[in-house]
């Protein structure tokens, strides 16, 4: 029995002789097992067939989509909850329904509103102080000739990425905090009451932005580098000879080479926006309070779980939820419309 | 909707080709000036420096002696007085020992139990044609775009039992979907003819996975393992949802969290911290404080550069990811 490897070559004995083969009647003494070849002879082969012939690859498989079918799909069936006055002796069974009454609630809620705005406040401020940052360092690294000191200086900024919030944050606090070394190295130097950015509400989203470059820059900037390497040499060789200096090569070489990463990189980002920075913020939440720190994430984590209005968080996280894949799939689609890949082909 | 791996459209698969081999300057590009040089590398220097400089003073702190943290009134970075007492005090016993060994083993338990499930389903799903991978593939993808939130989570895992539970840490983020399709993607371009004459001689998918795909893998599966390493290690909210109260039971980023970071705010506002009972180390000094953050920072800078060589190799898959 000759395998096949790949689809399109009609294989010697075509799909009848494979169907007989399969089945133990046939009684061959070769492994039953025809090979899983083009779609044309598949469609002549009975499911049956090819479900015993699989059956390895699916028992592999099942142990995955079991735990997705748990925490993945069964919260999502919970969601009823959020049209319920859900009670946790009742459980989703027995809990009272109530309609949209929880939606009215939330759209009606200030706080919603606040927590609304402010994940985008947060997420703007974020994206226009953060995105440039990996683009820029990766050009500035791109540009180092040695090798050496390249891949030095890119490990260590790397290093952050693997860092937890919790981390980040208290190595934040000890570096700028109010007992922080730079405030203390200001109090020495006469400034009598030092600015404190960890607990001051007006400069959070600041505060969230620099985390965020301090942690991830670095990290950001393995796929621009990845980009940039992928540009041609002489084509900058060729604009050098042509009289091009290295503004102009950067301008017009390098930067159009960024571009359709770039693009890829923003839209995705922004399918994001409701969702991100969720352990970063509510880690801060406390120390500069709710006005300032309170997203979307946060408000429906206090409303659901703290205060145990279970069916109120869930109907805002549901809000969430939904926002969020409109969000991603409007996100995806621009990128279909620049011609690129997005999170899934068309 | 086709499975991914958009990052193989976004970079070039395997090691990044060097445009410059560190050969030092070509001959078409200009002589770099000094002012030039001078800026890229007090940039660079900075850059350096805001990373380096912060890891390097908590480090110092955790060996610094009352004395020269009094001394320099916060942070050290000019070493005075060393001593090793802030980590034995931490290490001997107590709340933070319990920690270090309970996030150790959450992570190594975690870390192969979810490389299992994730190895299993990568190849799965990685044979062209084989019956139902589509399906099971859309569902998989569809957790990617929609979930439930937190709130449905954490009542399935209440229900469940999960509820200060140690499994609750880990079972439900111990399937990462883009961690199984970046190294479906790798599996799938591992030579077919390789695994078809395998297939030839009898081996069955187990022994194909075994002996076959997995050994050229190696660097996916290294980085795919880190990653979940560094999930596990990493998880704090986690902790916060299903274990807030149980103080003993805590892994060593909620103990980081209450001790350190909330500690500090709790000196200016004075507000009440969640399970404050720190045994014997009720108002910590600095250093064992610093302490404790240098025991969460020391696995990952130890595995760190063991996986960074195949960074340029398999990470590029996912450095869409953070």
């Amino acid at each position: 029995m000759r395998a096949v490897t790949t689809g399109g070559t009609t294989p010697r004995g075509g799909g009848q002789g494979i169907t007989t083969l399969a089945t133990p009647a046939a009684g061959a003494p070769a492994p039953a097992r025809p090979p899983r070849a083009g779609r044309r002879k598949q469609t002549a082969m009975s499911w049956r067939v090819r479900l015993r012939r699989d059956k390895a690859l699916i028992l592999m498989t099942l142990p995955a989509i079991l735990l997705l079918a748990v925490f993945g799909y069964t919260p999502m069936l919970g969601l009823v909850m959020a049209f319920q006055n859900y009670d946790l002796y009742d459980g989703f069974t027995h809990s009272p329904w109530v309609g949209l009454a929880n939606f009215q609630q939330l759209l009606g809620d200030p706080a919603f509103w606040h927590a609304f705005w402010n994940t985008l406040g947060i997420f703007s401020v974020q994206l226009v102080l953060f995105f440039p940052v990996p683009i820029a360092f990766a050009i500035l690294l791109d540009s180092l000739l040695s090798g050496r000191l390249r891949s030095l200086i890119q490990s260590v900024v790397t290093l952050p990425h693997f860092f937890s919030w919790v981390l980040v944050v208290t190595i934040f606090q000890q570096m700028v905090g109010g007992a922080g070394l730079i405030p203390a190295f200001l109090r020495q130097h006469g400034v009598n009451n030092p600015f404190d950015i960890m607990t001051t509400p007006g400069t959070f989203k600041l505060l969230v932005a620099s985390q965020m470059i301090w942690k991830e820059a670095g990290w950001g900037t393995i796929i621009y580098l990845a980009a940039l390497a992928a540009i041609s040499p002489s084509l900058y060789e060729a604009a050098a000879v042509d009289g091009a200096g290295r503004w102009r090569r950067m301008r017009h070489i390098t930067l159009p080479g960024l571009r359709g990463i770039t693009i890829l990189l923003l839209i995705l980002n922004l399918g994001y926006a409701l969702t991100f920075g969720f352990e970063q913020i509510l880690i801060q939440r406390q120390a500069v309070g709710p006005g300032a720190a309170e997203v979307l994430t946060t408000f429906s984590y206090y409303y659901g779980i703290v205060q145990g209005n279970f069916s109120y968080g869930a109907a805002a996280g549901l809000f969430l939820g939904v926002v969020s894949l409109v969000l991603i799939l409007a996100a995806n689609k621009v990128a279909h419309l620049f011609g690129e890949d997005g999170l899934y082909r068309r | 909707m086709t499975a991914t791996a958009q990052k193989r459209s976004a970079a070039p698969a395997g090691p990044v080709p060097r445009r410059r081999h560190g050969a030092g300057r070509p001959v078409w590009q200009e002589r770099p000036t000094p002012l030039g040089q001078t800026v890229k590398g007090g940039a660079l220097l900075v850059i350096l420096a805001l990373v380096v400089v912060p890891l390097y003073s908590v480090v110092l702190t955790s060996f610094s002696t009352q004395g020269s943290i009094n001394l320099a009134g916060g942070l050290v970075l000019v070493p005075h007085g060393l001593t090793l007492s802030a980590f034995k005090l931490i290490i001997g016993g107590g709340v933070v020992t319990r920690a270090l060994v309970i996030s150790l083993v959450i992570t190594a338990v975690g870390t192969a139990f979810s490389m299992m499930i994730t190895i299993l389903a990568a190849y799965g799903l990685s044979r062209a044609h084989s019956f139902g991978h589509r399906t099971m593939l859309i569902i998989m993808l569809i957790t990617m775009f929609f979930n439930g939130g937190i709130i449905p989570l954490f009542l399935v895992v209440s229900a469940l039992g999960g509820y200060d539970q140690y499994w609750a840490l880990i079972a439900p983020s111990a399937v990462s979907v883009f961690n199984i399709i970046v190294m479906r993607s790798f599996f799938s371009n591992v030579a077919v003819d390789m695994i078809e004459s395998a297939r030839i001689d009898g081996a069955s998918d187990w022994r194909i996975l075994r002996s076959v795909v997995l050994p050229v893998s190696k660097a996916v599966t290294a980085v795919i393992a880190l990653f979940y390493a560094v999930g596990y290690w990493n998880s704090w909210f986690n902790i916060l949802l299903f274990m807030p109260a149980d103080s003993q039971k805590w892994p060593l980023q909620m103990v980081m969290y209450n001790y350190v970071t909330e500690g500090m705010t709790m000196a200016g506002s004075g507000s009440n911290i969640v399970g404050q009972n720190l045994g014997h180390q009720q108002i910590a000094p600095l250093s064992l404080q610093m302490a404790v953050v240098v025991l969460t920072l020391v696995p990952v800078l130890i595995a760190y550069p063991f996986v960074q060589k195949h960074f340029t190799k398999g990470v590029l898959l996912g450095a869409i990811k953070g």
